[in-house]
């Protein structure tokens, strides 16, 4: 129990010191999972409202995969990534393995289908109430897209939440394609695996403290303007 | 947006001009069926309708009044038979003139007057010409002091005028109206009308579909009046209401149509 509060007090430190190591883990995680939304964001919705509003052979079985998509072991995620990257890969020579880039591209995958899944379901229940005003404007399903993202995007905002959600939390992803290499690949997640089982508590403790603020602060603020905006709008 | 009471226009408005533009008119359906979960819900249509008049579409909930709207404007695809816009010059998209209102207006969440930029724009108006014409169409409709209001805020009525003003924007030679006033006010309702009546007056072809028997007397040139998915009859308003030439729109009239 004291071991506990000790490194409960050390992680405090760390914190209010703004602890160099600390600070760079959390910058390169912040740093993967962001971009990895953020490539996300810009497959996913397209792709998603597309599924919504597009009917071709094939399209229902395609929606289940994406579906199950969404419960994508990151492990297996990230040891398809891995023999992709590795040297005796087809993309070996790109020499990503390793990188914060390979990360970046494990968590995309992983979050891709969390994005485009959600957007298929809030784009699709749009378009029951908008689409014949549409087709009467003269709107067809591809120049419907922009219109329809832009009108759910209050309801699109929690789909990317839950892409960064997934992003920031996972820990078996990253760290096979990572590696977690200090000052070069190390994140919260994989930082926080590797303390506990050298059992330094107190960078672990820290971390975990700072990933669940992290958390809390992105819900929190995302909550709030989405709640101010859907009232001047909705 | 500029207050109209503060700034008259000396200007014609640009949209207060008849049309000069070919007609897509006449609208021809032969034969028109339609299904649907297996049971014929149209039988045979078959009319033409020609520039002028104010058509109202009467008949009793079921009738398939707003059935036939959707399959005249193209938002219905026929199961058999043809619906065909003569008059509409080949490779041209006869859907560019028409425009319809819908019982419930579906707004975009957006301002009301980025709501009509949005028509104009699916309507290939360049972005310089746009807020003339959305200027003009709200102050006609009575909307400016709402033109940066979200469209979503606004009353059941002036949302109606709104889905009005941004299809009046778009110049149609058709308008399709399902019930516009069905949920409305009379206040409001009164307001539509007399838009309606504007658009009528400025060139545009009014086919609007109504069981407000009132109002059919207010805005009727001539009646079509559908029962059980069939076209009874279509004949100019007077002689529809003096002596309707079937039975079924004679007890309708009455307010004793069996259904």
């Amino acid at each position: 129990m004291n071991d506990i509060s000790a490194a409960f007090v050390t992680a405090l430190h760390l914190l209010v010191t703004f602890d160099q190591n600390l600070v760079e883990i959390v910058g390169l995680s912040l740093r993967v999972s962001l971009s990895a939304v953020a490539l996300a964001v810009v497959i996913g919705l397209p792709v998603g409202a597309a599924l919504a509003l597009f009917k071709f052979p094939g399209r229902n079985g395609l929606i289940v995969f994406l579906n199950a998509l969404m419960g994508l072991p990151p492990v297996v995620v990230g040891l398809v990534v891995y023999l992709l990257l590795s040297r005796a890969g087809p993309l070996g020579v790109l020499g990503l393995l390793f990188t914060p880039t390979a990360m970046i591209i494990a968590q995309a995958i992983l979050v891709t289908p969390i994005v485009a899944a959600l957007t298929r379901q809030v784009v699709a229940d749009l378009w029951v109430e908008y689409s014949e005003q549409m087709r009467s404007m003269g709107a067809g399903p591809l120049s419907a897209i922009p219109a329809l993202l832009y009108d759910a995007r209050f309801t699109l905002v929690t789909a990317v939440l839950a892409g960064f959600g997934r992003a920031s939390a996972e820990v078996g992803a990253v760290m096979i394609v990572g590696g977690n290499i200090d000052h070069v690949t190390r994140t919260m997640t994989t930082a926080i695996a590797l303390e506990v089982s050298k059992g330094d508590l107190a960078l672990a403790l820290g971390l975990g403290i700072v990933l669940i603020g992290i958390s809390l602060a992105i819900n929190a603020a995302t909550y709030t303007v989405k709640q101010r905006a859907e009232a001047a709008w909705a | 947006m500029s207050d109209p009471i503060t700034q008259p226009s000396t200007e014609a408005p640009p949209v207060a001009r008849r049309r000069t533009t070919p007609s897509i008119l006449p609208l021809s359906l032969e034969g028109v069926c339609f299904d649907a979960r297996g049971k014929r819900l149209i039988h045979d249509l078959t009319f033409t309708l020609d520039a002028g008049p104010r058509t109202i579409i009467l008949g009793p909930n079921g009738a398939g009044k707003s059935l036939t709207l959707r399959l005249c404007h193209g938002l219905l695809t026929p199961v058999g038979g043809h619906v065909a816009w003569e008059g509409a010059a080949p490779g041209a998209d006869p859907l560019k003139h028409q425009a319809m209102v819908f019982q419930r207006p579906v707004l975009l969440r957006r301002t009301v007057a980025q709501n009509i930029d949005y028509a104009l724009k699916l309507h290939d108006v360049a972005r310089r010409d746009r807020p003339a014409l959305i200027e003009d169409v709200l102050n006609r409709t009575g909307l400016a002091r709402f033109a940066k209001s979200p469209a979503r805020h606004l009353s059941g009525g002036e949302q109606q005028k709104l889905a009005l003003a941004r299809a009046w924007a778009t110049k149609p030679e058709v308008l399709f109206l399902d019930e516009p006033t069905a949920s409305l006010d009379p206040a409001a309702t009164h307001a539509v009308e007399n838009i309606i009546q504007t658009m009528h007056g400025e060139g545009t072809r009014i086919v609007m579909t109504t069981h407000d028997l009132a109002q059919a007397r207010r805005l009727a040139d001539e009646i079509m009046f559908l029962h059980k998915g069939h076209l009874m009859e279509k004949t100019p308003a007077d002689e529809f209401f003096d002596a309707p030439r079937s039975g079924e729109a004679a007890a309708f009239l009455k307010g004793e149509l069996r259904w």
